[in-house]
């Protein structure tokens, strides 16, 4: 599965560690987030994130 | 002294003459800025929104206590927490300790992480209403990233519709005088365009939707009270309209040279050039900016303004001079949009400066009109020449 880098603010979302905080189980792939996820460093929406090289 | 703005509302702030840097040393306030602090009295309930920078916490508050018993103050909204806004908050919440504190959930991880403060925090998401009484409330509205994670806007439904916009719609003005009706129009918006170009323009996307999510509301809208700077209170709606142009890819029809020098060569390529675009089309509007001893910010602003950007510097120990370098980086901060990019210098012996200016240019989103050009030690007339004609060649890539 691959890593999103969110192009605003720099973190990355590495589906091997989900966004527990947020309720997002580790394992679950950027594709499956749900639309409403955001970043949870700054708060953009999916649609700011770009495949990490 | 507070400031009436309508019946129930009243302007608490500080304007700061003295202001000339802010960010520390990144960003010049030549016309110094205020920190807007508004009092919102409703039917039931008064609230606070937003403080003061730091240095005036002490000034802030005892004026506070002038306009109205702080014990009557009902909560404390904090729409962004930066230091020139939440800086006067501890001295605040000394007198007013148990006070709601209404920010984003952002909001209170850096109002903790600055003040380290167990305070009665309420976190607020967009759509949630506070009740002011009497039929009226304030609306929060979440603005991630206009221009911090935690940034919120308020929507107060009372006085013909009002929007708190925080640092959105805001300038680095100081004005004894609140409103933009009553400041010159000219330096005001020359303001408020410097202020978009270097705080907000690296989120042009989010800038564009949110606005768009709010023109969408079709909120009745009288005032828009930013934090920096004059409230809009004749045609609001230009500032709105003028954020959606510039956060579109925005350029005028301007070209920005800009340069550094050592023994005067790459000023004499940069002018020979300009005379080129001129000569060429005489419809372009052409600006030289000495990067050395120009304002930066300005400089940004100008680059903001324009379609392209040429970049001189001469090669010096195998790279580009530092205040090019340091001009550079901040330009690749903006995440510029849809603008051409090309580079000149002149050069001694090694001459690489052209080269590593076309790949930072690149790396900063600009599109390369070529390979740029390059002369070596001092320009004679047949090298002046050469930019003329580089020049030229260079407005035709912009028809």
């Amino acid at each position: 599965m691959k890593k999103y880098t969110c192009d605003v603010c720099g973190y990355e979302y590495d589906p091997a560690n989900g966004d527990p905080d947020n309720g997002i189980a580790p394992g679950t792939a950027f594709e499956d987030l749900p639309v409403d996820w955001v970043c949870p460093v700054c708060g953009v929406g999916k649609d700011e994130f770009s495949p990490a090289e | 002294m507070a400031k009436k703005i309508t019946d129930n509302i009243s302007w608490v702030g500080k304007v700061d003459w003295e202001l000339k840097m802010f960010h520390g040393n990144e960003l010049s306030t030549r016309r110094g800025s205020s920190y807007n602090s508004y009092l919102l009295r409703g039917a039931s309930k008064t609230v606070l929104l937003d403080t003061v920078w730091g240095p005036y916490d002490r000034e802030f508050v005892s004026r506070l206590r002038q306009e109205i018993d702080l014990k009557k103050i009902d909560a404390v909204v904090m729409q962004h927490n930066e230091s020139d806004h939440s800086g006067a908050l501890v001295e605040l919440m000394r007198a007013i300790p148990g006070t709601p504190i209404y920010c984003t959930a952002k909001g209170e991880a850096i109002l903790r992480g600055h003040y380290h403060q167990d305070w009665n925090y309420v976190n607020v998401k967009t759509g949630d209403k506070l009740d002011l009484g009497g039929g009226e409330s304030l609306t929060f509205i979440e603005a991630p990233m206009l221009h911090w994670p935690d940034t919120m806007f308020s929507y107060y439904d009372g006085c013909g519709g009002v929007l708190f916009s925080n640092d959105g719609f805001g300038q680095h003005y100081a004005s004894e005088n609140l409103f933009n009706d009553e400041v010159p129009e000219g330096e005001m918006m020359r303001e408020a365009e410097k202020y978009f170009a270097n705080i907000l323009g690296p989120f042009c996307p989010m800038v564009t939707r949110k606005v768009k999510e709010i023109l969408a509301m079709n909120l009745p809208l009288k005032l828009i009270c930013p934090s920096h700077g004059v409230i809009w209170r004749r045609n609001p709606e230009q500032i709105v309209e003028k954020y959606l142009a510039w956060a579109d890819a925005y350029a005028e029809n301007q070209v920005t040279i800009v340069y550094d020098t050592m023994w005067n060569s790459t000023r004499l390529m940069a002018e020979a050039i300009a005379r080129g675009i001129r000569s060429a089309a005489p419809e372009i509007t052409v600006k030289l900016f000495n990067a050395a001893k120009f304002d930066k910010n300005n400089i940004l602003t100008e680059v903001f303004h324009s379609r392209a950007l040429l970049i001189g510097s001469p090669t010096i120990n195998n790279g580009y001079s530092f205040a090019i370098a340091g001009l550079l980086e901040m330009v690749k901060g903006l995440k510029l949009k849809k603008k051409i990019g090309a580079s000149f210098g002149s050069y001694g012996w090694s001459g690489e400066g052209v080269k590593l200016l076309n790949e930072h240019l690149a790396a900063a989103g600009f599109a390369l009109a070529d390979e740029g050009i390059r002369v070596q030690w001092v320009p004679d007339a047949d090298a002046l020449a050469q930019c003329e004609e580089y020049g030229r060649a260079f407005a035709a890539k912009l028809a």
